[in-house]
């Protein structure tokens, strides 16, 4: 399992579009992907899953990827992260 | 061929083919099922469907607005592939034994109201998104075709009614003529139709086949004739020509003074409902915006606007006019213009209910963001505010005070805004043309909403078609009031206006004009009319 934790830059948050962007990034991984704000937890790869979590500017979420490519599936997360929130 | 009788409200000639419009029914009906996996099938077949009509919306919009403004329709697709999505309506048909309409229908319901319990204006707006998918599924299962306006070419829209809501949303570029069953000549829809410049008729019995029909809506006799036979459809054909040929004579008109031979000046303005309207405000030359409807803006949104969203809308009416006098009506809902977020409690009679400025004194936290919004677009143009439904000196001076507290807070706060814009209110009541001597030392200018004031005159409901033959707008009744503002307004020495549609009653434009009215604001379309018979008069 590899984890890492990310501050949302964009002024909207996780909404809709980048929350799209998202599921469709997730989708082509073959890890699992979780993406926890707080207490809360969400299936990167579910659409309901991420904008439930209502994931705003400045608020701080962890992205955790379990799988047998975790660690190259961790670094295409990071990088979707950086250049789209 | 035939022929429906029914009644215009605005007059004008279109042909070409009837579209119906399909309210979206959604309801859906809860029953037993035995075989619960062909029904979770069908929602596999549904969904394809589905999915396939939010592929050609996005390819349409992506043409339309570029690839952002369409990803919604990306989303919307993603949504219904969800995995929890899916699973909660499997779930449902396979633990209750129900059919697919319902179970959908329930998770629709399920994860709006996750959405619609979020702390973040945003997210709780999305919950119209699952709500248009859900019920985007509901139609496929239900075959009730896929809810878009398909209407290609433009069409003769013909409904049961319109919703002043719906009539907003339309592509007003495939509106030839609006036909309706219901509606009187007074509503909303009617009032946007000679906005748009557009023929409209109602109280027409038609039925379903008349979907795709060739058709003449003809709104001078109040008439839509079915498949007309050549000799009918060229004469028609005549008659719209000669239409424009007016049309265009009236053009030479713009840029003309409105004053009589005498050069006696009236300011001649124009209504409008939306920022789409500017363009028509322009074209036909008006002098200014002497009504700009702000509720629309509440109307097209599911939750409240912002200050921002607001401002923006303000402020750049204000600045497409260029210098011109904009002058905006605040908030006035209530009666006819009724809004869920609001969450109105039901009325026995609504027009003379809860609405307009006794909401917004009632509810200061909404009205402050609307005047915050409207002292800031103030400094960039001439912006006036209007008040809507005064019927005391104390509500005026309730405002005055609410108004005081906006500007002590923006200064607080070190946000620009403009410090004296001009304030008037509408008289739209018998109360408020009975003390607009009182009222007039009060405000900057009146403007009559004729209306109103005819319907709470007449004691007529102006919704009530039965009563459209007794309602009599040329009233000597109400055409006295008129006088009694006029002169009440002059002894003050501020102006007086009309924004109601009895403004635009070209019958009546060398009375107003003797009565001493000093503004007229009608629908965009009446502004050269009007002009041309100021310019007639002596």
């Amino acid at each position: 399992m590899v984890s890492f934790n990310y501050v949302i830059k964009d002024e909207l948050g996780i909404h809709a579009r980048p929350a799209g962007l998202l599921v469709k990034e997730a989708g082509k991984l073959g890890s699992t992907i979780t993406i926890c704000k707080g207490e809360k937890k969400g299936d990167a790869k579910k659409i309901f899953g991420i904008m439930g979590l209502a994931v705003k500017q400045n608020d701080e979420i962890t992205v955790t990827v379990e799988g047998d490519t975790e660690a190259a599936d961790a670094e295409v997360m990071k990088a979707f992260f950086e250049a789209n929130l | 061929m035939k022929v429906f009788e029914g009644k215009s409200v605005f007059s004008g000639i279109a042909i070409g083919k009837i579209s119906i419009f399909q309210k979206a029914d959604t309801s859906v009906k809860r029953f037993h099922i035995e075989d619960v996996e062909a029904e979770v099938k069908r929602v596999d077949e549904a969904k394809a469907t589905a999915l396939a009509q939010l592929q050609k919306l996005y390819d349409k919009a992506v043409q339309e607005v570029g690839e952002s403004g369409a990803a919604i329709f990306e989303v919307h697709q993603m949504m219904m592939e969800d995995g929890d999505y899916l699973d909660s309506i499997s779930n449902i048909i396979r633990t209750e034994g129900v059919n697919a309409e319902y179970a959908v229908a329930t998770t629709g319901d399920n994860f709006a109201s996750m959405f619609a319990s979020m702390d973040d204006d945003y997210m709780r707006a999305r919950a119209a998104d699952v709500k248009d998918i859900s019920d985007r599924l509901v139609r496929v299962l239900s075959g009730h075709g896929d809810g878009d306006m398909e209407a290609s070419e433009p069409s003769i829209i013909v409904a049961e009614d319109l919703a002043p809501s719906e009539t907003v949303q339309m592509d007003k570029s495939k509106v030839l003529a609006f036909v309706t069953r219901k509606g009187s000549s007074n509503s909303h829809t009617a009032i946007l139709a000679r906005t748009m410049n557009i023929p409209a008729l109602i109280n027409i019995e038609y039925d379903d086949s008349v979907n795709g029909m060739m058709a003449i809506v003809d709104g001078k006799n109040g008439t839509l004739i079915l498949e007309p036979d050549e000799k009918t459809l060229k004469k028609y054909q005549e008659l719209k020509d000669e239409e424009l040929r007016q049309r265009t004579m009236l053009r030479e008109l713009k840029g003309k003074q409105t004053e009589t031979k005498s050069g006696r000046k009236l300011h001649l303005y124009a209504n409008i409902g939306s920022t789409a309207d500017v363009a028509s405000v322009l074209a036909n030359d008006a002098e200014g915006i002497g009504l700009f409807r702000s509720e629309f803006i509440y109307l097209e949104k599911d939750n409240y606007p912002t200050e921002e969203e607001q401002f923006q809308i303000y402020k750049t009416v204000a600045q497409n006019m260029a210098g011109k006098k904009v002058i905006i009506r605040t908030l006035d809902i209530g009666a006819d213009k009724q809004i869920d977020y609001f969450n109105m409690a039901h009325e026995e009679n609504p027009a003379m209910g809860y609405r307009a400025i006794r909401i917004c004194l009632d509810r200061p936290e909404v009205f402050k963001t609307q005047l915050r919004a409207l002292f800031r677009a103030a400094m960039f143009g001439n912006i006036s505010i209007m008040y809507p439904m005064i019927i005391s000196v104390k509500e005026v001076l309730q405002i005055k005070e609410i108004v005081a507290e906006v500007k002590k807070e923006l200064t607080e706060q070190g946000i620009p805004f403009k410090d004296d814009v001009e304030q008037g209110v509408m008289i739209e009541t018998p109360a408020a043309v009975m003390i607009s001597d009182l009222l007039a030392k009060e405000v900057d200018f009146f403007s009559i909403g004729t209306n109103d004031l005819t319907q709470y005159t007449l004691a007529i409901d102006r919704q009530n078609a039965k009563l459209d033959n007794i309602y009599d707008s040329h009233h000597e009744a109400v055409l006295r009031m008129i006088k009694m503002v006029v002169d009440n307004a002059h002894k003050e020495g501020i102006w007086a206006g009309i924004c109601g549609e009895l403004g635009a009653d070209t019958t009546l434009t060398e009375r107003f004009v003797e009565m001493g009215l000093d503004e007229l604001s009608v629908s965009p379309t009446f502004v050269l009319p009007v002009r041309k018979i100021v310019r007639e008069m002596d």
